[in-house]
């Protein structure tokens, strides 16, 4: 059965004076054992659709269309059910949330708190589960004794993941999970998180500004902006051969050490994504399209299929893709 | 053997070079132990220059001593051992003397929410360090809407009653170069000036600071653990581990093709590299307060571990003989007993 599936999402968030539509229409679905990534710059949504799965938005967020875990739907969930699945059916591992452990207690003690809540272990057996939970994620055992400030950054973000796998499950969503630690650190967690995807079934959602870090993990990747996907595709793909102008800026801008091109000429994209309560007319990337035409201000294009089994928004796609 | 583009014509004429804008020589920070550790050799014997006109890109994992260098460089922090020097003059530290180098070699902090005052506005913000420096002077307003343009905030006018909240990632970076650029500094030291912004907005950081070199001439040492950064602006690159550098030279050298087996490593997990197979260092680098005795790198080296190091027949001295400290310029590139067979 498919893992997720998300059908016309719609996040919009109570402001001052009206709304600011944050996602407006994603659907996606994951299959058990795959990586999807989903790319584009800050304040594109990103973090809205990963909070959306859990229902973990803020009071101010309106939520739209439908979201199945395993068939169920989980708008529709009442409380008891949904907190069930929030750890073991599917789990989080939010932006910056090593920042997030409490600095007074035993990491060890911090891990044992969802499978305590949850019974998914006999009490006599947790302080074993949470040793086993360290080894995976690449900690000896004797570090549940330590305190949050005892760790490094990569080595917390190891017990921030060793808590989302905690009552083992079949989802998880990483929001941001390597930004911020060094390429070196970066490539132990990924390799950790490869590990744990592939040998275990999980299914992964996997957030990153980082167009390199997603290609190199995901299966296939999303690209958002301004609360769309306006690209998707086999990951390498897109990263190698975007068919969206956006995504092939964020492509471009990624230096290729060794590539002449990219040498003295650091590629960015002027400009800034609109906000979300002042979005332009038309296609909401014009006004920073290299490409744009004058009729890009009278439709606002859709995700039109590309050969290879890719989408992109972008009405030079449909133009060359007769229906 | 380094490159430095204001210097290339003058040197070619057979004329004595001048000498780096900005140097270190010998440098050694420690920090003193506290709690039963022992003392953090932080910085622990570095030489490193930045020419006029050039831009040095410093980078190693985290916790290896960027930061602490850069910030002895700006004579934020007193070396326990060795020297600054600027324009061949060693830095002076009593107070005024040091006020007046800050004026001259400026630190650019990554911003997004550290370095700005969520209180201030943009102009407060910008004119903060002129209002230290010289005081309240007529024109200020015209040197911080110069400054602000300079930044890349067109037309600054319309930058200067906001507040940083309501400022994108690149332009609240923007903002803090502004700060910089208003005391017409001759060095600027920039500590991971685009680590948490978007690409697409790195990229048009990374740009301003090339046209600003090429406007103003400036020289920069950046701070960072991006070597793609290296790639897109810097002239010669540095990297450092376990408070030395352990390979320098130019950015086509060094990242095109890497010598200490540090580099190698570092280069071989970035997510886009070709270079074979990744090799994930095991473990965070160690600790300051304990570094290993001869090549501090032994204990995760992988030459050593293959047995590469053992059929060369130098295992022996990468376990007991320091490798040394790299000069500043000229020839020895790796700071390694294998790089230097094979130099
Ligand atoms: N004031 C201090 N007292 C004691 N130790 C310190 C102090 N400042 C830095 N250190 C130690 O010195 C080492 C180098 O720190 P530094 O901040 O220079 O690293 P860095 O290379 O800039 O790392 P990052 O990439 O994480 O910014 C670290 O082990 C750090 O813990
Ligand atoms: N609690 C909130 N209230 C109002 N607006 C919000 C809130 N959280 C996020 N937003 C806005 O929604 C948009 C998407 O934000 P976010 O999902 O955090 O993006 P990303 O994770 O891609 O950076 C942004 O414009 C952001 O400012
Ligand atoms: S529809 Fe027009 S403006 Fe939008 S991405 Fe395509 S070319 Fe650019
Ligand atoms: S000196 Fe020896 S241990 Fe050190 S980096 Fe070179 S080969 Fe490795
Ligand atoms: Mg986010
Ligand atoms: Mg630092």
């Amino acid at each position: 059965m498919t893992l997720l599936e998300v059908e016309d999402l719609t996040v919009s968030y109570r402001i001052a004076g009206g709304e600011a539509p944050a996602v407006r229409g994603v659907s996606f679905s994951l299959e058990p054992g795959s990586k999807l990534g989903v790319a584009g710059e800050s304040g594109c949504g990103k973090s809205t659709v990963a909070l959306a799965l859990l229902r973990l938005l803020p009071k101010t967020a309106r939520i739209g269309g439908t979201i199945r875990v395993d068939g169920e739907d989980v708008l529709g969930m009442r409380w008891g059910r949904l907190r069930a699945v929030r750890w073991a059916g599917a789990s989080i591992v939010f932006q910056g949330a090593m920042h997030s452990l409490n600095a007074v207690r035993r990491v060890g003690d911090q891990i044992a708190e969802p499978i305590l809540l949850h019974g998914t272990a006999p009490r006599a057996e947790v302080p074993e589960r949470v040793g086993s939970l360290l080894e995976r994620v690449g900690l000896p055992r004797w570090r549940a004794r330590s305190y949050p400030h005892e760790l490094s950054g990569g080595q917390r973000q190891r017990v921030m993941i060793a808590m989302a796998l905690a009552c083992e499950p079949k989802l998880i969503v990483a929001d941001e999970p390597t930004t911020a630690l060094d390429v070196m650190i970066q490539a132990q967690i990924l390799r950790l998180i490869d590990d744990l995807v592939g040998g275990q079934g999980i299914g992964m959602l996997m957030i990153s500004h980082d167009l390199a870090v997603l290609a190199d993990t995901c299966d296939r990747l999303a690209v958002m902006y301004a609360g769309r996907i306006v690209e998707e595709g086999p990951a390498a793909a897109v990263v190698a051969d975007a068919r969206h102008p956006y995504g092939a800026a964020l492509s471009a801008a990624f230096p290729r050490i060794g590539d002449p091109a990219s040498r003295r000429a650091p590629r960015g994209l002027p400009g800034d994504p609109p906000d979300p309560a002042d979005l332009p007319v038309g296609c909401s990337f014009r006004p920073r399209c290299p490409v744009a035409e004058e009729r890009c201000a009278e439709v606002d294009p859709v995700l039109y299929p590309v050969p290879g089994g890719r989408s992109a928004a972008c009405i030079k796609v449909r133009a060359e893709e007769p229906a | 053997m380094t490159v430095r583009l204001q210097n290339e014509g003058a040197e070619a004429a057979g004329e004595t070079a001048a000498p780096p804008v900005l140097a270190a020589a010998g440098l050694r920070v420690a920090f003193p132990g506290r709690g039963g550790r022992g003392t953090a050799r932080a910085v622990d014997g570095v030489d490193l220059e930045v020419g006029a006109g050039e831009i040095v890109a410093l980078v190693g994992e985290s916790g290896c001593g960027k930061s602490t260098l850069a910030r002895a460089l700006l004579g934020l922090v007193r070396p326990t051992e060795g020297r600054v020097l600027f324009s061949g003059e060693p830095l002076d530290y009593r107070s005024r003397a040091l006020k007046r180098y800050r004026h001259r070699v400026q630190l650019v902090q990554q911003d997004p929410s550290g370095s700005l005052n969520p209180r201030h506005t943009v102009y407060e913000a910008v004119a903060e360090g002129l209002r230290i420096h010289e005081g309240a002077t007529a024109e200020e307003e015209r040197r911080v809407a110069d400054a602000l343009s300079r930044a890349g905030l067109r037309p600054p006018e319309r930058f200067f009653t906001r507040y940083p909240h309501e400022l994108s990632g690149g332009q609240r970076q923007r903002v803090v170069i502004a700060g910089a650029l208003i005391l017409d500094p001759e060095v600027i030291v920039a500590d991971e000036p685009v680590a948490s912004l978007d690409a697409s907005v790195r990229g048009e950081i990374l740009r301003l600071i090339l046209d600003l070199r090429a406007e103003l001439g400036l020289s920069a040492l950046v701070v960072t653990h991006d070597l793609g950064l290296a790639w897109n602006i810097a002239d010669r690159v540095a990297v450092m581990y376990l408070g030395r550098v352990v390979e320098v030279g130019t950015v086509e050298e060094v990242l095109s093709e890497p010598r200490h087996p540090y580099t190698r490593a570092l280069l071989s997990v970035l997510p886009e590299s070709d270079a074979g197979e990744p090799v994930v260092l095991a473990g965070e680098p160690p600790d300051p307060t304990r570094i290993p005795s001869g090549c501090r790198f032994h204990a995760r080296c992988p030459v050593l571990a293959s047995g590469e190091a053992e059929r060369e027949g130098i295992a022996d001295r990468c376990r007991t003989e320091d490798p040394g400290i790299l000069p500043a310029s000229g020839g020895d590139r790796a700071a390694c007993h294998h790089a230097r067979l094979h130099g």
